[in-house]
């Protein structure tokens, strides 16, 4: 039973799953072999074949350059630079966003040495001043990691020209104040909006 | 084992999907790492930020064994300036010093006063650098590099210290150095006298001093390079020295 053992203790490795799960999921494929052993096989292979991360932003499509790249109906001004992929996503979940991305691939990070030359910031810009981009967004995450990688990449930016700005911080939808802590609060109260005319 | 103490978060690293292995520094413990468990969970993330002021619980079944942290939010010193590129350059720099250099399990109260009187003054926004600059002194007195600064080398004086001997790491008069002023490290006043509010370019001068001592005597030995974190905060503050000098050239 090699290949079981085999097939198991890759499962295993997958996130979310240990030996003992791994060995249940490879006894439900098993039980399911036409209907989703296959198929998942077969989709596994494809995906390994011709999935490929963009030259131009990093994302992972099968074609080079990415279909957000290549899509027409999107502003090709606007450049949101997020961290790696699952932000991507997250932005385009939400349908309120229609320029282009870059991912950077992580952040700047002292103690594991990840330096500006292990990011894609090279390559952003020189994308910017190539493209002559009228804005970037910078979509990283409020940590102090990833603020310090914002604050890196506009300076980067500011020799371009390029209008550069930031996601809002602050209280999220359904949050209540009492239960906020005080740094997303005292970060509200510096980006509060004005409501009446001047 | 068992003990709690006040800390502040130097770094954090996952650990498997759900876990931080996370990097304290403790008034009593000195610089201390611990498995939080569901650290990566948006509840505990905001709590585990480096820069913030925890009252942490560290527990393990035996005091070799990494243990596991419990903590409470004190107060998330780096929400309040995360816009701020200076003070947050500075923030990252120090931790990532500190987490580089003080050995681990080892209480370290003076680097710890440094880092809170630093973590203070990052937060009213005054000073900060010139905080910094002393907690790299605290830093290598601790490591047992620590710089004489009370009297010349050569004449024994106290008063007119301008320079720092490379060689020594013993302040140096006036007088005495003349002779030999371009082979010696110009000593800020701000490092003598504590009241002292210096501009960029003695903030500057400080760091070259204490970063040529950090390299030369803490890096350099075990072929190792300062945290780029550090000459990011180096870089934020020429930058702001050459904006305020061209801003005077145009007044």
């Amino acid at each position: 039973m090699l290949e079981l053992d085999r097939l198991i203790l890759l499962l295993s490795k997958l996130p979310g799953l240990g030996p003992r799960s791994a060995r249940r999921a490879a006894l439900f494929l098993l039980k399911r072999r036409e209907s989703l052993m296959e198929p998942l096989a077969a989709a596994l292979a494809e995906t390994a074949a011709k999935v490929q991360p963009c030259s131009l932003c990093g994302n992972l499509d099968t074609a080079d350059p990415c279909a957000i790249c290549r899509d027409p109906r999107r502003d090709q001004g606007m450049i949101c630079i997020v961290e790696d992929m699952a932000d991507l996503w997250a932005i385009e979940r939400s349908a309120s966003y229609n320029g282009l991305y870059h991912v950077l691939g992580g952040t700047l990070s002292a103690l594991d040495g990840i330096g500006p030359e292990d990011l894609r910031i090279e390559a952003l810009v020189a994308r910017v001043e190539k493209t002559k981009a009228r804005e970037a967004i910078l979509a990283m995450n409020a940590t102090v990691e990833g603020q310090t990688t914002a604050h890196y990449i506009l300076d980067r930016l500011a020799e371009t020209g390029v209008k550069v700005t930031r996601l809002a911080h602050g209280v999220p939808v359904g949050g209540e104040l009492d239960y906020l802590d005080d740094g997303t609060l005292s970060a509200a109260l510096a980006a509060r909006k004005l409501l009446t005319p001047d | 084992m068992r003990w709690t103490d006040e800390g502040v978060v130097l770094a954090t690293r996952r650990h498997g999907e759900r876990a931080l292995v996370v990097e304290v520094l403790t008034a009593g413990h000195g610089r201390h790492a611990g498995l939080v468990r569901g650290g990566q969970g948006p509840k505990l993330r905001v709590l585990y930020q480096t820069g913030s002021r925890v009252a942490l619980t560290w527990s393990a079944r035996l005091a070799d064994h990494l243990g596991t942290f419990a903590g409470e939010l004190l107060f998330g010193h780096a929400a309040r300036f995360i816009d701020d590129r200076g003070r947050l350059a500075c923030l990252a720099a120090a931790a990532a010093l500190t987490a580089t250099t003080l050995p681990e399990r080892e209480p370290h109260p003076r680097v710890y006063t440094g880092m809170s009187a630093l973590l203070d003054a990052l937060d009213r926004n005054e000073g900060y650098a010139a905080c910094y600059v002393r907690l790299e002194l605290d830093l290598l007195a601790e490591l047992g590099y620590g710089l004489d600064l009370s009297r010349c080398a050569a004449t024994g004086t106290r008063e007119g210290l301008t320079h720092v001997s490379p060689k020594s790491g013993q302040a140096v008069s006036a007088p005495a150095a003349a002779p030999y002023r371009e082979r010696l490290l110009p000593l800020p006043h701000f490092l003598l006298d504590a009241a002292e509010a210096p501009n960029c370019a003695a903030i500057l001068a400080g760091l070259k001093l204490t970063g040529f001592f950090l390299d030369r005597r803490v890096f350099h030995p075990h072929g190792r390079k300062m945290p780029a974190a550090r000459s990011r905060f180096v870089d934020v503050l020429r930058r702001t020295a050459t904006l305020s000098a061209e801003r005077i050239e145009s007044a």
